[in-house]
């Protein structure tokens, strides 16, 4: 029996979440499906069908009937899970309810999955204001509407006062991968161009000036959005695409080092071609905090064949969520697993993953 | 962003480093003192930028790492007291003591939390009345005012559950006691920039007269510590030692007055334990006698046992600037900043962190 303690910094989502997952889940829960470690888990075994546009499920009879609408012809499922556990509950530019359907919905779009259903389950503290709950609720049901998905099974469980911070939610997701899609993070190849959607670090500094009461000048929102839209619209743009991800928790920095190392390639990004809003440094500047480190949900990277770069590229800036997409950098033979990034005075240095714990709670 | 930008600036910058290679080549050891420049020059990747034969050396300015083990022990000590909470730097949450860490006893179930300043320590002592809160205080001349002002305003309001464990040290003894020791050579001193805010220029004058070493009080942004570079090139090829202050838009050669009298209403010079470069008389600041029921030093009786030195960590020599954080045995393998062996390898600001961080292991 180890005599360890889960501490804060298991949950950042950098270095010790991984070493967790690698340490007790892989070993215990392993199969070929969670093994691969992307955003969601895709499963061969189950592909979906459909005849006159509602999809249908071969192989298993759950959920038979999609909502409506095009849905890919035929493809495989892919299913991911996110719990919530973000302090406070609302901040600019969402709240739990949005980022706990944009989380899971993101997390399918990133393997290329036209995400379809939601699963939600919610811890309440007793003594929650029935009138969050409901708000919560009404801004799950628009960011599920804006993302096209609808929420089809859901469970409550409540807890003593003092037990839960007002509410945690759990969202589970299923998708379909369409025919002939195939993204790993394993896929980046030398040559390749990395493709960032916009500027980083909006939601970690929305959430964190809103907890602690702080003012950066102007008020910073996060980003969190659902995007698989523009995931679609990328998808159509290169169909070379290898592989994507949403830079979370532990930042594009993380986010980098996982592709790099998961492709066994090096990565080297360009430091002025990486957008960050004036508002985002100035509050990292004062905190101490590196950009590259602070979560976003709503942005991706793509990593995407050099010769599709430049439509990719157009074809992010033409979406609502991607209009601020840069080209930051490119994919090198190695050091394998190295990320690296020229500065803007021409220095060269490494970029980590996140270590340690930078700010719990924030999604 | 004003302040940064124009001091992250290319084209400057490349003008500067041109300026640094034109200069005389004679082979340099430059000391940065200060952890922030140490985290500057990685960050930025100033190092490949310098000739081979100017050196940059990182030194002990980094307070979180110079904490001795014994301090440590003392704060995971008062943690565990009944009735207590322990307020932090989150820095010092990992560093470990003899056989624990503050992170450790806050898993065990012990009241630490991190705060940002010793106002947020004194709102949690007003909070909790029936409880004692405890502030490690950590930190050179910058942050040890405020401290000092905590212990003020506590006085003033009749707070009387609220007691600093101070570790606090200040800047120029231990340059002494480097030089002094004459472990390595060094051409020309990197001041740190905030500390030199609160003390001025003055403090560092016996460097230059004495010892015949320039310095020169430099600022954080990659064009601050360029043109420091070339201000010490220059006064080593002119031959002269001075003192001179590159972050003149924050550094007055009288320092922070002001601050200064706080600090000293409260503290007094002491000896003090430094990791790595052992006791060094008057480099510490202890709470004075008229303060002394806010001293968790003597209203605590505490004996935190034994202090246990770590087998193989080198974080000694690394804050002496006798090696290299990649000479230690340690480095990378055994020691890395999710599981540190030494405070160097903690603090974001210690000087195996940011070799870590910054330059990664071969």
């Amino acid at each position: 029996m180890s005599k360890e303690r889960v501490l804060l910094a298991h949950g950042s989502g950098g270095k010790l979440s991984e070493e967790l997952i690698r340490r007790v889940f892989v070993p215990a829960f392993g199969n070929p499906a969670l093994n691969r470690m992307d955003d969601s888990a895709v499963l061969d075994g189950y592909r979906m069908a459909a005849s006159s546009g509602a999809p249908q499920l071969i192989e298993s009879a759950i959920l038979a009937r999609g909502p409506a609408g095009a849905r890919p012809s035929v493809g495989r499922l892919a299913l991911t899970t996110d719990c919530h556990v973000v302090k406070p509950l609302f901040f600019d530019g969402g709240d739990i309810g949005r980022l706990a359907v944009c989380g899971t919905v993101n997390d399918l779009a990133m393997v290329g999955a036209t995400p379809l259903y939601l699963a939600a389950g919610f811890v309440l503290e007793e003594g929650l204001p029935m009138e969050t709950l409901e708000r919560v609720v009404a801004s799950m049901r628009a960011a599920a509407e804006e993302a096209g998905v609808q929420i089809a099974a859901g469970d409550t469980k409540v807890v003593e006062q003092g037990k839960a911070d007002g509410l945690f939610i759990t969202t589970t997701g299923v998708g379909i991968v369409p025919e002939g899609i195939d993204l790993s993070g394993s896929n980046a190849r030398p040559g390749d161009v990395v493709l960032l959607s916009g500027p980083i670090g909006d939601h970690g500094i929305a959430v964190l000036s809103r907890r602690e009461g702080l003012e950066f000048g102007v008020p910073v929102a996060s980003d969190v959005a659902p995007l698989n839209h523009l995931v679609a619209v990328l998808l159509e743009a290169s169909p070379g695409l290898r592989a994507m991800r949403d830079p979370t928790r532990g930042g594009l920095a993380t986010t980098l080092n996982e592709l790099a190392a998961q492709s066994r390639v090096a990565i080297q990004v360009e430091e002025g071609r990486v957008p960050v809003r004036a508002s985002v440094r100035a509050a990292c500047e004062m905190l101490g905090y590196d950009p590259l480190y602070v979560a976003n949900e709503g942005k991706l990277v793509a990593i995407v064949p050099p010769d599709e770069a430049e439509r990719a590229l157009a074809a992010l800036r033409g979406t609502r969520y991607g209009e601020g997409a840069e080209m930051i950098g490119s994919v090198l033979p190695g050091p394998p697993g190295r990320v690296l990034m020229r500065t803007r005075i021409g220095g060269t240095r490494v970029v980590q993953m996140l270590m340690g714990e930078m700010l719990p709670r924030i999604c | 962003m004003r302040y940064v930008d124009e001091f992250r600036d290319s084209a400057a910058a490349a003008r500067l480093v041109e300026r640094i290679h034109r200069r005389p080549l004679v082979p340099v050891n430059l000391m940065e003192v200060c952890g922030t420049h140490t985290v500057a020059i990685f960050r930025h990747g100033i190092r490949q930028l310098l000739p081979d034969h100017v050196t940059l050396v990182s030194g002990p300015g980094c307070p979180v790492c110079v904490t001795a083990n014994r301090d440590v022990d003392w704060a995971i000590a008062l943690a565990h007291q009944p009735r207590t909470i322990l307020a932090t730097f989150g820095d010092m949450m990992k560093v470990p003591g003899s056989t624990s860490s503050l992170a450790r006893a806050r898993a065990e179930g012990c009241d630490v939390r991190v705060v940002y300043s010793t106002l947020d320590a004194l709102a949690i002592a007003r909070a909790n009345p029936d409880r004692r809160v405890v502030f490690f205080g950590i930190g050179f001349e910058t942050t040890a005012p405020t401290v000092a002002c905590s212990i003020l305003e506590a006085e003033q309001n009749g707070l009387d559950n609220y007691f600093v464990y101070s570790v606090h040290k200040v800047m120029p003894p231990p340059m002494k006691a480097l030089v002094d020791a004459e472990e390595i050579r060094i051409d020309g001193f990197i001041c740190p920039g905030h500390v030199s805010a609160i003390i001025g220029s003055e403090p560092y004058r016996f460097l230059a007269a004495d010892y015949g070493i320039p310095c020169v009080i430099a600022g954080f942004e990659p064009l601050d510590v360029l043109q420091a570079v070339d201000m010490l090139l220059a006064m080593r090829a002119e031959g002269r030692a001075g003192v001179e202050i590159q972050y003149s838009r924050v550094v007055r050669p009288e320092g922070n007055p002001l601050a200064r009298e706080q600090m000293y209403r409260v503290f007094q010079p002491s000896d003090a334990e430094w990791r790595g470069l052992g006791n060094i008389p008057g480099s510490g600041l202890e709470i004075r006698e008229e303060y002394a029921h806010f001293d968790a030093r003597r209203a605590f009786d505490i004996d935190p046992g034994p202090t246990r030195e770590h087998a193989g960590c080198r974080c000694g020599e690394v804050l002496r600037g006798v090696v290299e954080p990649p000479q230690c045995p340690l480095y990378g393998r055994v020691c890395t900043p999710e599981n540190p062996v030494g405070p160097c390898m903690v603090s974001s600001e210690g000087t195996c962190s940011t070799w870590f961080q910054f330059a990664g292991v071969e």
